[in-house]
């Protein structure tokens, strides 16, 4: 029976322990039996009813040994279920302390993680109320946790928080993104900026519904502080802490590019008068110091105004307005700036009276360039400056005009030869009597950077003031004579004469000759095909060396004719001295058609007309220039006149467009006069 | 005492309100170290099976005549993985009927029958209890209590009796099997109880769908697969068989339908 029910156990001890309940009941102890076999894990109740039967049927003891060992089974059972229970129990009790104990434990490393982690932590629910923040954030932000706990994240704005930083917010507690990272100023509850790379991210339940936002918060002051004060560095003059040149551009540029139509801007461009005297006599220690006061003074009188101040270098400062309503405005600006400095300043006992002469510029955006603007500016200083200084001056379009042809040459007109910044166009001298393309004539331009495409006018006079004359002229002498070259070879007689002006310090020029020699020699261009066209000054110039140079290339086949006849103190003894082969009579002969009528303009006609018998007389070809309608050309044909030039005959253009002219215009009279 | 390393960041929180393997099975086999919802889970399944608490007497007898197998052949390390609540026939009181200097190390994830065992075997200076999962061998063979036993010199019983079936495809428990045999002395053995597809296969859904509930869902495999488990182990005869036929006590003991208790039983050896 007992082994039936105990097959878990080991036979043997079933089998002892069968006997030693039998033993025991029939001893007179079934309680005792029944003890021990629950003890034993003998718990069926199957066992138990199976017993009962087996006692009741036994040969008779005393008692009832059946219903003795029914309740001793109970009570054993009972007593070790109890037992049981409550040893279930108390491990379940253990178990769960120590799950505490062990949760505890994590959550107290995870609080000081928390607590102690050397960059701010901050906790808040996606409401945006902070609900924890760590020792870190707390001194990062001078705050104790009760400035912060329950304030909304949103109140934590800076003005220097971009537009993007508060999106990326929204994204992130609506739940569209994980986590986003910026540079981002908070105050400090004492008022105080820091700054910190922020690092957002969005906690979400089991779910996946959000449930925190945790930032993370590095304090980054000082290497922000660091960046800035490079960036000043990079941006301020170190002697006077005003915005630098660059600085200075940078905003003006900005300036431009954001400034909406029609808005206007100002500058005073500002020069000391006397700083180079105080300089040289006191030096430059005091020289500084001046320079350090000066800047004091503009900036506490133009900053308030909400104008910018820089020092451009040496003793030249600028003062940008940037809404500026009017010339009155930088004009007002200009009488500030001088009666800042109207105060003599006192260094080391020296009482500096230091005026200063300042240009003005107002103009709208978009109308000139910054580097124009600055140079207009500056050139209108000059104009302050030579009529005394301690004054301010306007900026005139006409005058600046002259200045900024002065100053491009004097400046960059080395380098522009260098950079390829010249190049040529040729307009076309015609025949009047069959309207053929018999010449043309050469013109330099320059593709300025800043100032657009600037015409001979604007610079060769400056030019010829500073010699760079005679590089330009090399230069302009090679490429015209190497493009005629190319159109005789391409189009043999019917190839134009070109003409290439010359100035008079480059007919004075010995090298002259070797130059031309060279060039016709490299280029293969006919002598006979080149024409140098001088002016009547040069002609009048000093005889001797220029003379000699022009006969010499005469000699050489190179003819020569005189521009712009008429205009100077015509000294007709040239036309004997100089070996001419013709006469280009100025524009200002021919009278336009004018509905007005004009008292001198039949004279002018009867010069022209007296001119081209002289011409005729001496075997001149004689060209009229400024020829802009075909009336006029057939006037001047009928008094004698040979060419043409003008917008009537065409403007100067490229080569290739040139070229276009001349084969829609192939038949080059026989008849022609030229030149021989 | 349950050891928790750092790395424990979130202890697994006790729940008497879902049944518990190894209070089920102590309920099967008539004892009360469990509470209603496993009592309740029990009566579930016993309605459907009736046969349940035979086959948990079976395993157990199993477990018994294993132990005495190996204490005779002189193993006197044994590492109980699963060990639950082994208050019928516990190891140590088996194998020191041979080897009266036998240790074990029971090993448990559940809190509670790890806590029971340190109560029951609070005196015993040879017994340790551990708790670790099977599922996470590098982990379990790394507490100081487990890498002790297994130091070389000695083979190690390792006992693996019911327990994976609780360990389902996806965690890979062959693997987790042959990390444990490699960090077995040479000489070790390995005691396997599973429970299996092939003789009572109407049971093996209605079954499965009963543990689903609980945290150790059980997952019944077939022939081949619990095989594979005593991979580089040699069978002892009689290999892999019903719960009943591996050396049973006397031949009847076996019974007429050994497949009715459908667990696979075996015990390997390690060269």
């Amino acid at each position: 029976m007992l082994r039936r029910h105990g097959t878990p156990l080991h036979p043997t001890k079933v089998a002892a322990l069968g006997a030693r309940t039998a033993a025991m009941i029939c001893d007179g102890r079934p309680g005792q039996a029944a003890t021990a076999l629950v003890a034993a894990h003998f718990t069926d109740p199957d066992l138990l009813v199976e017993a009962v039967e087996l006692l009741r049927g036994a040969p008779s003891q005393e008692g009832d040994p059946a219903g003795a060992f029914a309740a001793a089974w109970a009570i054993a059972l009972r007593e070790r279920t109890l037992r049981q229970q409550e040893t279930i129990r108390t491990a379940a009790d253990v178990a769960r302390r120590e799950a505490e104990q062990a949760l505890h434990a994590s959550e107290a490393r995870f609080r000081a993680l928390f607590e102690h982690a050397a960059v701010g932590i901050g906790v808040g629910s996606v409401d945006g109320e902070i609900l924890a923040a760590n020792r870190s954030l707390l001194e990062m932000f001078g705050a104790r946790l009760e400035d912060l706990r329950g304030r909304a994240v949103t109140d934590l704005v800076h003005p220097e928080d971009t537009p993007e930083i508060w999106h990326a917010y929204e994204d992130l507690i609506g739940g569209r993104r994980e986590s986003f990272q910026c540079d981002k100023p908070y105050y400090r509850k004492d008022g105080q900026v820091v700054w910190t790379h922020l690092t957002v991210s969005l906690i979400r339940d089991e779910d996946g519904t959000p449930r925190y936002q945790v930032a993370m918060l590095e304090d980054i002051t000082d290497r922000y502080r660091l960046q800035e004060r490079l960036h000043h560095q990079a941006t301020h003059d170190p002697l006077t802490g005003l915005p630098n040149r660059a600085a200075f551009f940078e905003r003006l540029e900005e300036l431009f590019a954001k400034a909406p139509p029609g808005a206007h801007f100002g500058l005073c461009y500002i020069d000391l008068d006397r700083f180079k005297i105080v300089n040289d006599s006191l030096g430059h220690a005091t020289g500084d110091q001046l320079l350090v006061e000066v800047a004091g003074r503009l900036a506490t009188a133009l900053g308030p105004l909400g104008h910018t101040v820089a020092r451009l270098g040496g003793d030249e400062f600028v003062v940008l307005l940037e809404h500026c309503g009017g010339e009155h405005d930088a004009v007002a600006a200009a009488r500030t700036v001088l009666g800042a400095l109207r105060e003599p300043i006192l260094i080391d006992g020296h009482k500096l009276a230091v005026g200063a002469s300042v240009g003005v510029l107002e103009r709208p955006v978009g109308t000139i360039t910054p580097g124009a603007a600055v140079r207009a500016a500056d050139l209108t200083l000059y104009r302050a400056k030579e009529a005394g200084g301690a004054r301010w001056t306007l900026y005139d379009a006409r005058t600046n005009a002259e200045a900024v042809s002065r100053y491009t040459v004097s400046v960059r007109m080395p380098m522009a030869l260098d950079r390829g910044e010249f190049f040529l166009e040729y307009q076309p001298l015609c025949s009047l009597a069959d309207g053929s393309l018999t010449a043309v004539e050469a013109l330099v331009r320059w593709r300025h950077p800043l100032l657009g495409t600037l015409g001979p006018d604007e610079f060769v006079p400056a030019a010829e003031e500073t010699g760079l004359i005679l590089p330009l002229g090399r230069w302009i002498l090679s490429q015209a004579c190497a493009q005629g070259a190319d159109w005789q070879r391409r189009y043999g007689q019917r190839a134009p004469q070109v003409n290439v002006n010359i100035t008079a310090r480059q007919a004075r020029s010995k090298g002259l000759i070797a130059d031309i020699g060279r060039i016709l020699a490299d280029t293969g261009l006919e002598p006979g095909l080149l024409q140098l066209e001088i002016t009547e000054s040069t002609a009048l110039g000093p005889r001797d060396e220029s003379l000699r140079v022009l006969n010499a290339l005469v000699d050489r086949g190179i003819t020569l004719a005189v521009d712009d006849f008429g205009t100077g103190w015509s000294n007709l003894a040239y036309l004997r001295d100089l070996p001419l082969s013709g006469l280009k009579l100025s524009s200002s002969f021919i009278a336009e058609p004018s509905a007005e009528p004009v008292p001198d303009s039949d004279v002018a006609w009867r010069i022209i007309g007296g001119l081209a018998d002289l011409s005729r007389s001496l075997g001149l070809t004689l060209t009229a220039e400024g020829v802009e309608t075909r009336e006029t050309a057939e006037r001047l044909r009928a008094l004698g006149c040979d060419w043409g030039q003008g917008w009537h005959f065409g403007r100067p253009v490229t080569p290739e467009q040139l070229e276009e002219l001349f084969l829609a215009n192939p038949q080059k009279g026989t008849n022609s006069i030229k030149p021989s | 005492m349950a050891h928790h390393t750092w790395q424990t960041w979130s202890p697994s929180w006790v729940d008497l309100e879902t049944p518990n393997a190894a209070r089920v099975y102590d309920y099967y086999l008539g004892g009360s170290h469990n509470f209603e919802a496993d009592r309740r889970m029990a009566r579930q399944a016993m309605e459907q099976w009736p046969d349940l608490p035979k086959i948990m007497q079976a395993n157990r007898a199993f477990l018994r005549r294993s132990v005495q197998y190996l204490a005779a052949r002189g193993f006197t390390r044994f590492l109980d993985i699963g060990s639950g609540i082994p208050t019928l026939g516990p190891v140590h009181e088996v194998a020191r009927e041979l080897q009266p200097e036998a240790q074990v190390v029971y090993v448990d994830r559940d809190p509670v029958a790890v806590a029971h065992s340190q109560l029951m075997l609070e005196e015993d200076p040879l017994c340790r209890v551990v708790q670790a999962d099977v599922t996470e061998p590098d982990e379990l063979l790394a507490q100081p209590d487990v890498a002790a036993l297994l130091e070389p010199g000695e083979p190690v019983a390792l006992l693996l009796v019911a327990v994976l079936h609780f360990v389902p495809d996806e965690l890979h428990p062959h693997a987790q099997v042959a990390r444990l045999r490699d960090a077995l002395p040479p000489g070790s053995a390995m005691v396997l109880c599973h429970a299996c597809r092939e003789g009572r296969p109407d049971q093996v859904g209605p079954h499965q769908d009963i543990y689903a509930r609980t945290r150790t869902p059980l997952t019944m495999r077939g022939h081949a697969e619990i095989g594979r488990f005593f991979d580089g182990f040699t069978l002892v005869d009689p290999g892999l068989v019903y719960l009943t036929q591996w050396r049973p006590d006397s031949p009847e003991a076996v019974g007429p339908h050994p497949e009715r208790l459908p667990g696979l039983v075996g015990v390997g050896l390690l060269p």
